[in-house]
């Protein structure tokens, strides 16, 4: 279960130009639900992920993940909890070029200290799920849209995350792409993963297996509606 | 999980990612390879060059004793050894006969000596390796000489030297007393000079100030005034090299403080995008590390093995007129390899840990960003 309580972000605190994105936001997410942030570009949807995947603190409140405070932790705890536990797919996919799809699926576990080969293993399991076996030995510059984006969601998955963090995914993929996403989105849901999407996209929020949509104007949580 | 495989993987990333930038990888450790080839080489040549000055220098006489005459070196007539035997704390005192010989139609320059004990008798030669060489005689050829007189003296190859140095040897013939004073018209009862061993080294200063008040027509030189002219000769010509190097090692110093002071757009962003999906700062540092020490390290030895081939198998070949110049020697040599570690660590400290440094530098300033960023790249 993930709990934010109160969470307040400024950024350039105390400088002319100072920027309130999140603006006292309490919410609860159980776990194993897919949860959508909607709301218009600089409503702090992104701001939220990233206070959530440990990848910056909050200027105030708290934030538990799994009943453990988060938000005072330095930031080696920080990094490990943000390993174990989130797996992130980025707006523009994020991946490494010049590198083949095989080594950026295995990049995020790389600091982990497996060995090369059980890493290796999994990563041609997670891409062959994915029916990307034969783009292995490609290079990511290579890859469609579609493709990019399925190697960002096994790369993800590379440290087995409990919970799945996805960044406007849709936004460079067309509907059918969109949908087969949401599709993947939803298999992992099934599998026990929890799935947060930022997302202004309506094929997002009106996907059959969201749980949870949270609305975010000028960073305060509008409404928070519950799907079943 | 281990350190050793978290570190295993880590470099693997590392190669990979240099790999990537192939182009400028590859013009980077060329010019690193040849600045720590330059730098090695010169370090190497003088320091094996030194050291056979004193291998030459181990086995003579603590002081030498020459006649001079306006000025110039002249014969020594025998008559001095008992003036200068009679001196307290002389051990013995002994003539000694070499000079040069210049063969005109090899243009090379031999040195004659005739050898406190030279067992294979008149009429016969030993040489040095460069000599054969040179004259492409083995032992049991016959080698003609060209007398003081225009007359001709052969003498017959005896033994081919090896010697611990090149420089002793090479270009050295030796050779009877009587074959000398035939070759060279040394008239008897003259010497090329005196060799002088005394009983306490400490006295050496005052038997020589003694000598020069009994024989003010002579002039003792100690075996360690002779060291320090070659070492200062060595060093000097070192320091030359060094000063025209200055350019090579400030370019390299502007290229590793381009490093240091940025990384490029597309550095950051991986660096970011490395945060973003779970590496620790200390990771991106590691990453960074090894891809400086592949770099430095492959270059370094590269540059090490490179310049250890040009000063002892290729014979100096690029910096020969600057560094040998003040003598030039005859025939050609080939230095034996002598290398002190501390000049290799010297090398390593001068160059490795900079560059090294300054690959992590940049990086640290950009691996302390917040990953957050990477979500807004």
């Amino acid at each position: 279960m993930i709990e934010l309580t109160d969470i307040r972000k400024v950024f350039n605190a105390g400088n002319p130009n100072e920027f309130v994105a999140v603006r006292g936001a309490s919410l609860v997410i159980a776990q194993n639900r897919m949860t959508v942030f909607k709301g218009p570009s600089g409503s702090g949807k992104t701001t939220i992920l990233s206070l959530i995947g440990c990848m910056t603190r909050p200027t105030s409140g708290r934030i538990t993940v799994s009943g453990r405070e988060i938000t005072s932790l330095p930031e080696r705890f920080l990094t490990e909890i943000r390993q174990r536990t989130f797996g992130f797919v980025f707006q523009q996919f994020h991946l490494l070029k010049g590198i083949t799809v095989l080594e950026n699926v295995m990049l995020p576990a790389y600091p982990s200290g497996q060995r090369h080969l059980s890493l290796r293993e999994k990563a041609t399991g997670i891409l062959h799920l994915f029916g990307l076996s034969a783009k292995m030995s490609s290079k990511v510059e290579w890859l469609s849209g579609g493709e990019a984006q399925r190697v960002s969601i096994s790369r993800a998955l590379i440290n087995d995350p409990a919970v799945i963090i996805a960044d406007e995914p849709t936004a460079h993929l067309d509907s059918k792409l969109s949908l087969e996403l949401m599709e993947i989105l939803g298999a992992l849901k099934r599998e026990g993963k929890t799935i947060l999407i930022a997302s202004h996209d309506p094929l997002v929020s009106e996907s059959p297996f969201v749980d949870l949509v949270v609305s975010i104007r000028d960073g305060l949580l509008k409404e928070v509606e519950e799907r079943k | 999980m281990s350190r050793i495989d978290k570190h295993r993987n880590i470099l693997d990333f590392a190669l990979s990612s240099l790999l990537r930038r192939k182009r400028k990888n590859i013009a980077l450790v060329i010019m690193y390879t040849s600045l720590i080839f330059i730098l090695a080489s010169v370090i190497f040549f003088t320091e094996a060059i030194k050291r056979e000055a004193c291998i030459l220098l181990e086995n003579s006489p603590e002081m030498i004793v020459q006649k001079t005459m306006a000025g110039r070196h002249d014969l020594i007539p025998d008559n001095y050894i008992r003036s200068i035997e009679s001196i307290r704390g002389v051990q013995s005192v002994r003539g000694r006969l070499w000079g040069y010989y210049y063969e005109p139609t090899r243009r090379a320059n031999y040195t004659l000596t005739v050898p406190e004990h030279f067992s294979y008798g008149t009429g016969y030669i030993a040489i040095g390796k460069g000599v054969s060489r040179t004259l492409e005689a083995g032992k049991g050829d016959l080698v003609p000489f060209r007398a003081y007189n225009g007359s001709y003296v052969s003498l017959e190859v005896a033994d081919v030297m090896t010697a611990e140095s090149e420089i002793i040897s090479s270009d050295l013939v030796l050779l009877s007393e009587p074959d000398f004073r035939e070759i060279s018209g040394a008239p008897g009862g003259f010497f090329t000079d005196l060799g002088v061993r005394v009983r306490n080294a400490k006295e050496l200063p005052v038997i020589a100030d003694k000598i020069r008040r009994v024989l003010p027509d002579t002039r003792p030189i100690l075996k360690n005034e002779i060291v320090k002219t070659y070492e200062t000769i060595f060093d000097w010509r070192g320091g030359i090299v060094m000063v025209i190097l200055m350019s090579a090692v400030f370019a390299f110093v502007i290229l590793a403080w381009d490093k240091a002071t940025g990384l490029s757009s597309e550095e950051k962003r991986e660096i970011g995008i490395l945060k973003g999906i779970g590496w620790e700062t200390s990771d991106v540092l590691w990453l960074k590390f090894w891809e400086g020490a592949v770099v430095s390290l492959t270059s370094f030895f590269l540059g090490v093995i490179l310049a250890y081939v040009h000063v002892f198998l290729a014979s100096f070949i690029l910096f020969e007129p600057v560094l040998k110049g003040w003598s030039v020697l005859y025939p050609e040599f080939r230095l034996v390899p002598f290398i002190d570690p501390f000049q290799i660590m010297a090398i390593f400290f001068l160059t490795v840990l900079p560059y090294t440094a300054a690959t992590i530098v940049p990086s640290w300033r950009a691996a302390t960003i917040d990953p957050d960023s990477v979500m807004r790249l």
